[in-house]
């Protein structure tokens, strides 16, 4: 932990656009511009939760590519921990890649095949912490898959040996690997089953209290989102439309979109 | 109502290197004609796609898979009947339409060849193919159907996908629509807007569905009767809103618990406990 003071948030986001260049014609001239995120500011406090919500296409996932600079910003800030992480070069950006992980939606794609789970869970190991030996990558590695809920032995097995929900507990695994403070969750619990969607989210809960972590959540379902939020920011058409706490959203949703994305959560 | 479909008896088991193993063991179940809705709920592993997949002998043949039992769609036994037979019945009796739809279609041609290919196969009587695929793509509410035709898979969302598959399905009007988890890959404003399609096509052309899912929340208002499946065997029937209402095997009430509600903060999602569950 910094030892900058409590009270500024972690994540400061401030009127970030991303746009994508529309090309066409033989020559690839820019015709266009798709602008996925059209200036949007928020903030993420340390140690909470913040739920980005919204359908396909309404750029949220482009948000949180461009938090972990995956993804070139057009324009704004994005502040972390008080430096602004939009104008640092390339190798200033360094150990913020270790500080700022993600957890992606798909874990049948995320996971290399042809890479054992301690290869893919000890890669970023050998980029971050150069100086472990093969042994105490071992341990590290045992470590982790015990954290997320696996068992030890499980490094020496392949991707295709594991369910999703296991698969999506080996992410979890490679993002802590590097001892991060910050995790983009992208839509971490979309492609699973409702009862592995529940260990995942409850996963996700104990391991922010014990270790500290700040979250940004993405997903397209209010329910969940809300069940994991502090703070809960709706997105549509690159803009966010609405913020609020979790339990105001629900309670007394102010945006129309809002307001038709409770409606389509289905109720028991 | 007669039933439309009976199975009885369905054993499915799978060749192991050494062993076979069953994955479903004796169920029985059926649906009646006329736009009855029966949905098969449970998690991945429970054994509800290969028991869909059965419907109209889709798995693979023995020795990698043997299924037993009898499965009689309109007095008919599927597992006895010949290739040409079942050729029938596939898409003119049973239709399809699978999880997920960018998987489903074929990336190179478009969706008006591909629908129109399921026509031209199931209904050589019809001159103008072309002019029913646009029919069928209006029926599935996709506007400019006539420039759609037209479109690549590329060229739709997930939704629309999902739609020209339901269309796809329709060609040839099928008695029994068989729906393996239809919106587990789409948001939920495109959920229910499935859902909601497939309600309107289930009173316009009077076909029944089976639905599988594991959400609960899908089959709330949408399907008549809910069975419950866990481990290969139905653990519960009954009426959707009394297995909701008054869930009675462990199993099932976990599944509705660890749903996340809206507006009821729980501190923890509630979590299916398999010791519990297989000991009843």
């Amino acid at each position: 932990m910094s030892e900058l003071n409590a009270s500024e948030p972690l994540l400061a986001v401030r009127d970030l656009q991303v746009h994508f260049p529309v090309r066409e014609g033989v020559l690839q001239r820019v015709v266009g511009q798709v602008k996925a995120v059209d200036g949007i500011s928020f903030e993420v406090p340390r140690g909470s939760t913040v739920g980005l919500v919204g359908e396909s296409g309404s750029g949220k996932t482009t948000t949180g590519r461009a938090i972990a600079r995956l993804t070139p910003i057009t324009s704004g800030s994005v502040r972390y921990a008080g430096q602004d992480l939009s104008t640092v070069s390339k190798a200033a950006y360094f150990p913020y890649r270790k500080k700022i992980q993600m957890i992606f939606q798909d874990p049948f794609s995320s996971l290399n095949p042809r890479m054992s789970i301690y290869s893919s869970v000890a890669e970023p190991l050998d980029i971050h912490f150069k100086q472990l030996s093969k042994s105490q990558k071992e341990e590290r590695v045992s470590q982790l898959l015990e954290k997320v809920g696996l068992e030890a032995d499980f490094m020496r097995r392949y991707p295709h040996q594991f369910s999703g929900g296991q698969r999506q507990r080996i992410g979890i695994a490679r993002a802590l690997a590097v001892e991060p403070e910050f995790i983009i969750c992208d839509e971490p619990v979309s492609a699973l089953d409702v009862s592995v969607q529940a260990q995942i989210v409850n996963l996700l809960q104990d391991l922010q209290q014990e270790l500290g972590l700040t979250y940004l959540f993405i997903a397209h379902d209010l329910a969940v989102v809300e069940h994991i939020s502090d703070f809960v920011l709706v997105m549509t058409e690159g803009k966010i439309v609405e913020q609020a706490p979790a339990d105001a959203i629900y309670s007394n949703p102010q945006h129309p979109y809002t307001k038709k994305l409770l409606a389509a959560v289905p109720t028991l | 109502m007669p039933d439309l479909l009976k199975v009885k008896d369905l054993k499915i088991a799978f060749q192991g290197s050494d062993e076979s193993i069953e994955v479903v063991h004796s169920i029985d179940f059926s649906v009646s004609g006329g736009g009855e809705t029966v949905a098969i709920l449970g998690e991945s592993g429970s054994g509800k796609s290969v028991t869909c997949l059965s419907l109209t002998n889709l798995l693979p043949p023995a020795p990698s898979c043997t299924v037993s039992g009898e499965i009689l769609f309109a007095g008919q036994d599927i597992l006895k009947m010949d290739a040409k037979a079942l050729r029938q019945i596939r898409g003119a009796g049973i239709a399809y339409i699978f999880q997920e739809p960018s998987a489903s279609l074929n990336p190179v041609f478009t969706v008006g060849y591909q629908i129109e290919e399921a026509v031209r196969l199931h209904r050589p009587d019809l001159s103008d193919a072309k002019a029913r695929t646009v029919e069928l793509l209006e029926l599935v509410g996709i506007r400019d159907a006539a420039q759609r035709y037209r479109a690549y898979p590329h060229e739709m969302s997930g939704g629309m996908q999902q739609r020209v598959m339901i269309a796809m399905a329709l060609a040839c009007e099928p008695k029994l629509l068989v729906a393996d988890e239809p919106t587990t890959a789409l948001d939920v404003t495109i959920q229910a807007q499935i859902i909601d399609l497939l309600r309107e096509l289930r009173s316009k052309l009077g076909m029944s569905i089976v639905l599988i899912t594991h959400n609960f929340g899908i089959v709330k208002g949408f399907a008549d009767e809910v069975l419950v499946m866990y481990q290969g065997d139905i653990v519960e029937r009954g009426p959707v809103e009394t297995v909701l209402s008054a869930p009675q095997h462990p199993y099932t009430k976990a599944l509705i618990a660890c749903i996340p509600k809206l507006g009821a903060k729980q501190h923890r999602l509630t979590t299916i406990d398999h010791e519990m569950a297989a000991s009843q």
